[in-house]
């Protein structure tokens, strides 16, 4: 089988078009890396949505912690607490297990069981608290300069927000907030493994990649693509939120850009 | 009654793996200042290569790479006759007496060894983010406080021992904390490892229950034992954080940090 052929059976397996089964002998580096790109569909899936819901949310979040309401920062204190406070691995485990409990009473949580919806729900929750903190963050060293400049325009309220406080925390928190960004693709990888079923064998690049370790007793081949695939994610995502940040800072002088440097955390 | 001793393993493997971790950093900080070129290489390298690649996929791979790697030096060690090569196929061969631990070898060996590769794996990619803290830590400490040592005479070594290290602690301390932080929620991965841990025992004892297999007979009880070890763990953070707090406060005594000058004005 040539590897133009494996390409068009292979290359969009993870959702469900192409081949049926998987390899089961014969396992060349054309099919593996194949296959574990296919499975990067699922992560970069996971990852743009629920970073761009996320980063709704967790504006909300980090305006509530800083509210003077008791109410709404006691709230998304809370929020943040839970999220950050426990590992997402468990977060699955017990997202799945909830869901498959309401499903039983609520047949309209169905679709919830799967990974797509399921997963995709915990991922955003998840990193709107990650994301919610950094904002909180980046909120409270707004200089108060910029806050008092925009008072003596007459700027208050909602106007007041959305033209100097919002801009100005993203410009503040957005190095944390490409971090944070690469590590929620990296924490895509876990889906599968937390509870989540690949029905049909359509799964992640990790489960890819863990299929072709199981079945070769050799992980010095699938790791490294696997890893491969990741580390050109992590420079998209790098340049993507490089390009977000020289935008963001375009009124300043070009010398005094901050730097965002590449600085992972492995799990979460 | 197995739930309790998992707890007792994730705990174990916490308190090996912090202070392994933490000389596994040591030395890559330490030899990643060396002045000696390949020391100075390896201790680079170890750090950007681990730090570098995501997430669990280093777990997968280390757990096998070193099991494959153990068995392969002792198969060269005891069969020197063995001719055949060890990838047969899809199959990774050794002679049996090189297999670790041995076939014929108790039920316990067997969840020891896994263990202790698990133990082996969360310190070799953990010690490298401890690499990296020391490493920075190491720099932090003011230049002119070990220019003044060397100037009363000290030789390299009582520099390192007697003013670089002990005060390297405070500066170290919020990165160390956070990284206890990530290896506390990195421990239900253990689970993937294949050690039967609180998430195996969570499984197994919430799935559903008939009365032909046990005196308790239950339903889908998984919800309730996951939103249990989701409170476990949220508690565990939040005694870290209180217990890190207090280590904080008694390193800074004396320092001549931003925090070490409140104190001091503080008791005055």
């Amino acid at each position: 089988m040539s590897c133009a052929q494996t390409i068009a059976d292979y290359a969009f397996r993870s959702i469900g078009y192409g081949e049926r089964l998987l390899p089961r002998s014969d396992f060349t580096l054309c099919k593996q890396f194949t296959l574990i790109g296919s499975g990067m569909i699922w992560n970069i899936y996971f990852g743009v949505l629920a970073m761009l819901i996320g980063f709704v949310i967790a504006t909300a979040v980090a305006v509530g912690k800083g509210s003077s309401n008791r109410l709404t920062r006691k709230a998304s204190e809370w929020f943040i607490f839970i999220f950050r406070g426990s590992p997402l691995f468990i977060q699955f485990f017990f997202a799945y297990f909830l869901f498959l409990e309401l499903k039983t009473v609520f047949p309209i949580f169905s679709p919830l069981t799967a990974a797509a919806w399921g997963a995709l729900i915990v991922l955003i929750l998840n990193t709107a608290a990650y994301s919610g903190e950094i904002f909180y963050g980046a909120l409270q060293s707004i200089p108060k300069g910029d806050i008092e400049a925009a008072d003596a325009y007459g700027l208050s309220g909602w106007s007041r927000f959305k033209r100097i406080t919002w801009p100005t925390m993203l410009r503040l928190g957005w190095p944390a907030y490409t971090n944070e960004a690469i590590f929620l693709f990296h924490a895509t990888t876990l889906v599968f493994f937390a509870g989540f079923p690949a029905r049909q064998q359509r799964g992640d690049a990790l489960y890819y990649a863990n299929y072709f370790a199981d079945k070769t007793f050799n992980p010095f081949i699938p790791y490294p693509i696997l890893a491969a695939y990741f580390i050109l994610l992590t420079l998209i995502v790098i340049w993507v939120f490089g390009r977000a940040n020289t935008r963001l800072n375009r009124h300043l002088p070009q010398d005094a850009h901050r730097k965002i440097r590449y600085r992972p955390q492995l799990l979460r | 009654m197995n739930i309790y001793f998992a707890v007792g393993t994730v705990l174990l493997l916490l308190a090996i793996t912090a202070p392994t971790a933490l000389a596994f950093g040591f030395g890559g900080a330490s030899a990643a200042r060396s002045s000696v070129a390949p020391l100075r290489w390896i201790g680079k390298a170890y750090i950007s290569i681990v730090r570098g690649v995501p997430d669990i996929a280093f777990f997968l791979f280390f757990v096998i790479a070193l099991d494959q790697m153990f068995e392969y030096i002792r198969h060269r060690w005891k069969c020197p006759e063995w001719t055949d090569p060890v990838y047969q196929g899809n199959d990774f061969v050794v002679c049996t007496a090189a297999k670790l631990p041995l076939g014929s070898a108790p039920q316990w060996q067997h969840e020891t060894y896994g263990f202790l590769l698990a133990v082996l794996t969360f310190s070799i990619v953990f010690g490298a983010f401890a690499a990296n803290v020391l490493f920075g830590a190491m720099r932090a400490v003011p230049k002119a406080q070990l220019e003044t040592a060397a100037a009363y005479g000290m030789t390299q070594r009582q520099i390192n021992r007697r003013i670089l290290i002990p005060q390297m602690w405070v500066y170290a301390l919020p990165g160390l904390s956070n990284l206890w932080m990530v290896l506390i929620k990195a421990t239900p991965l253990l689970f993937l490892l294949g050690v039967e841990d609180i998430v195996y025992w969570a499984r197994e004892l919430g799935g559903i229950k008939t009365p032909q297999f046990t005196d308790y007979p239950h339903g889908d009880w998984r919800m309730w034992y996951f939103g249990a070890l989701l409170v476990f763990y949220l508690l565990f953070t939040k005694v870290s954080e209180v217990v890190l707090d207090r280590i904080m406060a008694r390193l800074t005594r004396g320092q001549a940090t931003a925090a070490g000058e409140a104190q001091r004005k503080a008791a005055a």
